[in-house]
């Protein structure tokens, strides 16, 4: 009883964090806020993945995310923007029709998403850990992993071109 | 526990605001921030599905959907980094060489 009721209650938490931060993400004027807020979203998110039993890939979210994408964008907001000298407007003028028509869009989205008769009776999946993803990824889906690692090389080496003085 | 609907209501959510992030902002490294929003959001379904249904394949997507992630953020910055020494600007609006 009082076990599912701190897991209701983690989830609540968990997900008015993950909401707020990313609020702040768009809102903030200022850029590097951002970025610190969508580090403390990703954070939050690999909190719900926590909960949804997907330990590995928590991790994996916390490594590659917080790590190094969120790392990546901090880096690139220092390289690029005078924080203090110049008044850069961060939202263009469509602001309100852009709101409204999002309203409408996450409101057809939600009515999409309650209103779908999902199989919600049989929640009996089995914990998956690292050792069978692990080996569906060498087995199964062993194709798909070495073309996303000829992607992430071939990303890599472009990054390193473009960015590069010329 | 927690109805499905509520993890399906909290990406959409997210990707709500990501989708809000990709319109109104001018620039360039926070709408890579909200494409990173919008992929979170993706990645939340997948793994409340996979939750639900027990199917483990789906935690692979998952984990390629972070590697392009990885990879779309890297060249991304580089591409902002380029646009920045051009421009001395990150501005969205600057950039209309495309426009005829």
């Amino acid at each position: 009883m009082t076990d599912a009721f701190l897991t209701n209650l983690a989830f609540y938490v968990i997900s008015f964090c993950v909401i707020a931060g990313g609020i702040f993400v768009v809102s903030s004027r200022n850029l590097f806020h951002s970025a610190v807020f969508l580090v403390f979203t990703l954070f939050s998110v690999a909190g719900i993945f926590v909960m949804l039993s997907a330990y590995l890939l928590a991790a994996i979210q916390v490594l590659v995310y917080v790590g190094a994408v969120a790392m990546l964008m901090i880096f690139g907001v220092m390289l690029t923007t005078q924080l203090s000298n110049v008044r850069i407007r961060y939202m263009n003028e469509q602001v309100w029709p852009a709101l409204l028509i999002c309203a409408g869009f996450l409101a057809l989205l939600v009515y999409g998403l309650t209103d779908t008769p999902f199989a919600t009776g049989n929640v009996a999946a089995p914990v998956e850990g690292a050792k069978a993803i692990g080996t569906l990824l060498m087995t199964k889906y062993v194709l798909p992993f070495e073309m996303v690692s000829v992607l992430l090389l071939a990303a890599l080496v472009g990054a390193i071109v473009i960015a590069k003085k010329d | 526990m927690i109805p499905l609907s509520h993890y399906l209501l909290l990406s959409a959510i997210i990707f709500g605001l990501g989708v809000v992030g990709v319109i109104i902002s001018r620039n360039l490294i926070k709408l890579l921030m909200s494409v990173e929003l919008m992929l979170n959001a993706a990645n939340l379904v997948f793994i409340t599905f996979a939750r639900w249904y027990g199917d483990p394949g789906v935690h692979i997507f998952v984990f390629i959907v972070f590697v392009v992630a990885a990879a779309e953020a890297a060249v991304g910055l580089s591409l902002v980094i380029a646009v920045f020494r051009r421009k001395e600007s990150v501005d969205v609006d600057i950039l209309r060489l495309l426009k005829g």
